[in-house]
């Protein structure tokens, strides 16, 4: 069944999210708010060394929106902070096969969520004084 | 999983009854009814044998108030430009309520682009027009009122009668549009008050390319299409007769059967309604009681709509949704927004329409596919966090 011109991938990362849920205490948070149609999505990570170890979202919104955060999180899963924070929109898009063009800055919202939680735990390192350890070999 | 198809409001499927009748004119080929000649004049046949049953449905005065157009839209744009353009010297106010469909509300704004005043009337939050509000509305130059017979996105049925006696108290013309109405309940345009009516073939499980608008006696219009004259001049352009000959025999069948169809639809619809509505935090939208008999439609708090419509598909159940998400603009729903629900609120709105192929038996099918489908959106949702599944 192909709706609205999503592509098979889409629709599978929809109906099976992955990485679904919140962290109690997590290491970084981020919320953001799709100013375009009003759909809001939570980010949380538990970091271990710069490394991205465990990914949990929740979404408020449409097909895309749910299927890009769960792709979002796959790709962060397992890589160094400063990696995880070039992800683009674009990157989730072309993951996921491709998605519709009125359905792009849906995209937005699970890159941007992502780097909002990875902010947060920049900056929470950075007060507690911690420096980083510097990116290494690709583990994700 | 079997198709349960719940988006008759968007489009039906063909009655097999309608297709095994006007396929001849496909397969045969059919006249131009403007050729003298023996095929031309069968074609003609055809189209006054549509334009009769019709006639019935609506219970007009007689078969010439009918005027065949290619869909609704059109329809609704030839008797709002129509009656504006032609009564121009009259005045240069239009009144349309705040949920009338596009097709009614996109003509009056390019009007008013073109030096026209629109009054927009507001509904309450069953969606009932403001009778009060429209009645201060209306002035003598106003030259067409539309309001439509029952809403598509909230099932809400507008008291007709009511709101014609408003408008003719005051010497004016009321345009109605009945496509989501027709071949529902009963539209009687001669008790009901109307001037002009608009009707889809589609939406009385016709082939789509066919509508009508229907015009009182008397009331003369300013056609929107020119060329040969056709449809007593109001709308130019050879005639579609498979699907103007459908839509007749889709009219036809609508009345007869009508009185049995709506009671079964109705007891589906209830208990649609009746049974979804016990989940937290699900509300029914549009009026409990002046509804279309084969309209139940919903918004539940924390999700949004595209998914419901996304999720239900996997369960091969087709409905549609208001949400911003799933339309072009990235905009809610007008017709949500104007019974007073805020952009999250329409958000999550879920409608199911009935049909023909609907059966008692699969309601409760339907009803648990929307209980799991919430469920599993909501867990999803950051906004359900407060314990409501
Ligand atoms: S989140 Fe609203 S359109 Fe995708």
């Amino acid at each position: 069944m192909a709706q609205i011109g999503y592509s098979k991938k889409v629709m599978e990362h929809f109906m099976n999210p992955r990485n679904v849920g919140t962290i109690e205490n997590p290491d970084g948070y981020g919320k953001v708010g799709n100013p375009v149609c009003g759909d809001l999505m939570e980010m949380y990570i538990k970091v271990k060394d710069d490394i991205i170890t465990d990914i949990k979202f929740q979404t408020f919104g449409c097909g895309s929106a749910i299927a890009t955060s769960s792709m979002v999180t796959e790709l962060a899963k397992g890589k160094h902070a400063d990696e995880a924070m070039e992800i683009t929109r674009g990157d989730v898009a072309s993951e996921l096969d491709g998605l519709p063009p009125q359905k792009m800055h849906c995209s937005n919202l699970a890159a941007d969520a992502l780097h909002e939680a990875i902010k947060d735990y920049m900056s929470k390192r950075e007060s507690s004084g911690k420096t980083g350890i510097k990116r290494g070999k690709a583990t994700g | 999983m079997e198709r349960i198809y719940l988006d008759s409001v968007s489009s039906k499927p063909v009655d097999p009854r309608v297709l095994a009748f006007a396929k001849q004119f496909l397969e045969q080929g059919c006249g131009n009814p403007s050729s003298l000649h023996s095929v031309g004049l069968e074609a003609k046949r055809a189209l006054e044998d549509a334009r009769t049953k019709v006639t019935e449905l609506i219970n007009a005065e007689n078969d010439r108030t009918i005027i065949f157009t290619s869909c609704s839209t059109e329809a609704n744009n030839l008797a709002i430009r129509g009656t504006a353009l032609r009564n121009i010297g009259k005045g240069k106010e239009v009144v349309a309520s705040a949920i009338e469909h596009i097709s009614v509300l996109n003509p009056m704004k390019e009007l008013q682009k073109n030096g026209f005043s629109l009054h927009v009337i507001p509904v309450d939050s069953m969606g009932i027009v403001d009778s009060k509000k429209l009645d201060e509305a209306l002035t003598k130059q106003t030259t067409v009122t539309s309001i439509m017979y029952a809403n598509n996105e909230i099932g809400t049925i507008e008291p007709i009668k009511e709101i014609s006696a408003i408008v003719h108290d005051k010497g004016l013309y009321l345009h109605v549009d009945a496509t989501a109405a027709a071949g529902h309940i009963p539209i009687d345009v001669q008790a009901d008050g109307i001037d002009l009516l608009t009707l889809s073939s589609n939406d009385l499980y016709g082939p789509q390319g066919a509508g009508a608008l229907y015009v009182k006696p008397g009331i003369k219009l300013q056609p929107v299409l020119l060329g040969g004259g056709q449809e007593r001049g109001l709308r130019s352009g050879t005639e579609n007769i498979f699907a103007i000959a459908g839509m007749g025999e889709a009219a036809r069948i609508a009345k007869d059967e009508m009185a049995h169809e709506t009671e079964r639809l109705k007891g589906m619809r209830d208990r649609l309604i009746q049974e979804i509505t016990t989940i937290e935090e699900s509300y029914l939208t549009g009026h409990p009681t002046q509804r279309l008999p084969h309209h139940a439609s919903f918004r539940f708090n924390h999700i949004e709509g595209e998914s419901i419509l996304l999720n239900m598909d996997m369960y091969n159940m087709q409905v549609s949704t208001g949400s911003a998400c799933s339309s072009k603009t990235l905009e809610p729903s007008h017709v949500l927004l104007a019974i007073g629900l805020k952009h999250e609120e329409a958000h999550g709105s879920m409608v199911l329409t009935l049909g023909r192929s609907n059966k008692m038996k699969d309601i409760s099918t339907i009803v648990k596919a929307v209980k799991e489908t919430v469920e599993r959106l909501r867990k999803l949702s950051p906004l359900s966090k407060k314990g409501v599944i």
